[in-house]
């Protein structure tokens, strides 16, 4: 029920609509729980509303984050000199 | 997909599990309960469960708002659907869940009622101004996510003068929910549910914002991370959590910052809050009857309100004798402990709504992990 997917916007249309695209499908879906909206936004798609934008700048720096908490991981286990604890178990 | 795919890397997932064994600390044990149904799936759905070491545990939680609906509110729609001359329009999700002896709302339809399946309340909106002579019910479920669309449609309908149009309101709120999982004595005979932390709703935040969670971190001193819904972002917020949990923090975090914001969505805030108001309790499946955990819609809206346009019995409504979904909601029972998971409750059969719903426990026990004991044993005796 709360699933939503993040498709583009290609175009604006009348009374709080728009048009988005996702892998070649096209629909149109509401806007009007948005307080602006423009082509090549990405939103949230939720039971036919755009629910929020998405933040492309934000998404790049939670993936930064996975990945230095991933690197810090590799460096610790390599100082241990053998794999952690539990691993493989 | 842009937004999906990067957050299903299996390789970086690898990587976080390396991190969250590096530091779960192997001398304690982390219930961590995941509230949303969305969360329950791509745990089971990618394995993640495999990914992060024993002593991290994950606790199915109540978001699944079909898994919560009383039975009683679904003999309602029933009723209103077989009883009345009304066309009941209502998301797919809530056809197949049985009511009382079950009834559902696909066997109301064979039966003769007008049932019609809607992606959207727009297309509600849509069949109340192509049938003017007939009523038309939106049947109204959901959290946080799926409410605002409720109170557009409502907002709709009156600048329209649409006059045969009406909704059947049901909407549930997350954060009296979360108090109450861990502030409610635990049910006669049964232990209370262990939880250290939450991994919070993903899409509901992006609605309400993330400080509707703090007084419950606060008060009862439970860490929540506000959590994607993608295998990665589940990982991290596992992480963050145990983080906390290490540090005895109990502090909101936000995992899921590319759509959550602090403040949340104040449009869509405020739309719902013009439409609809708080119900001083509601009955949920599991828990109860909950203070303040549900929406009604506002007097001022009163013609738009199904429980005032149609009379509604009072009436004797039965849970399925057997069906332990109550007490998985409530987290304290795991799907492979009710006696009739996977032998007379399938997807193809289901007796509770856990196994109707796409984001029920039972749903992904069945779909994903009901032979992920089995396995796990094989391997144990073949080592």
């Amino acid at each position: 029920m709360c699933l939503a997917i993040p498709a583009r916007v290609v175009s604006i249309d009348k009374d709080d609509m728009a048009t988005v695209a996702l892998e070649g499908i096209r629909k149109p879906v509401s806007t009007a729980l948005l307080e602006e909206v423009a082509v090549g936004d990405y939103v949230l798609v939720h039971v036919g509303y755009a629910l929020h934008k998405l933040s492309e700048e934000e998404a790049e720096r939670t993936l930064q984050l996975m990945a230095e908490a991933g690197v810090l991981a590799e460096e610790l286990e390599d100082m241990a000199g053998e794999p952690a604890a539990g691993a493989g178990a | 997909m842009k937004y999906i795919k990067e957050f299903r890397d299996g390789k970086l997932a690898q990587k976080l599990a390396l991190a969250i064994r590096q530091e779960a600390d192997p001398g304690r044990r982390y219930h961590l309960m995941e509230f949303c149904g969305g969360h329950t799936h791509a745990i089971f759905r990618y394995g993640v469960q495999d990914l992060v070491p024993q002593n991290v545990e994950y606790v199915h939680g109540p978001g699944c708002p079909v898994c919560v609906l009383p039975v009683r509110r679904l003999d309602d729609a029933v009723e209103l659907a077989l009883k009345t001359n009304v066309i009941l329009t209502t998301y797919g999700d809530m056809m197949r869940v049985p009511g009382t002896k079950q009834k559902s709302l696909i066997r109301a339809k064979a039966e003769g009622a007008d049932i019609r399946m809607v992606y959207s309340t727009q297309d509600a909106l849509r069949i109340a101004r192509e049938n003017p002579q007939r009523q038309v019910v939106f049947f109204a479920i959901g959290f946080e996510t799926t409410t605002p669309p409720t109170a557009v449609a409502i907002l709709q309908a009156k600048a329209e003068g649409l006059k045969n149009f009406s909704v059947f309101c049901n909407h549930v709120l997350t954060p009296p929910a979360i108090a109450h999982i861990v502030n409610a004595p635990a049910e006669p005979g049964e232990a209370p549910v262990k939880i250290d932390g939450f991994l919070g709703p993903s899409h509901v935040s992006s609605v309400i914002g993330c400080t509707p969670y703090e007084p419950a971190a606060r008060d009862f001193r439970k860490p929540v991370v506000i959590a994607g819904f993608e295998p990665l972002d589940v990982m991290q917020s596992t992480l963050m959590l145990i983080r906390q949990i290490n540090e005895g923090r109990h502090e909101v975090e936000n995992q899921y910052t590319r759509v959550v914001t602090r403040e949340g969505n104040r449009k869509a805030q405020k739309l719902v809050d013009e439409v609809l108001e708080l119900r001083r309790t509601f009955e949920w499946r599991g828990l109860g009857y909950v203070a303040d955990s549900a929406l009604k819609i506002r007097e001022t809206f009163a013609a738009f309100d199904a429980e005032e346009r149609f009379a509604l019995s009072p009436k004797e409504s039965r849970e399925v004798k057997s069906c332990e979904c109550p007490a998985i909601l409530r987290g304290v029972k795991k799907p492979t402990e009710c006696k009739l998971f996977g032998t007379v409750c399938t997807p193809d059969n289901p007796m509770g709504a856990c196994m109707v719903s796409s984001e029920g426990a039972c749903a992904a026990y069945w779909s994903y992990g009901r032979n992920r004991e089995a396995v796990a044993a094989a391997k144990g005796a073949a080592a």
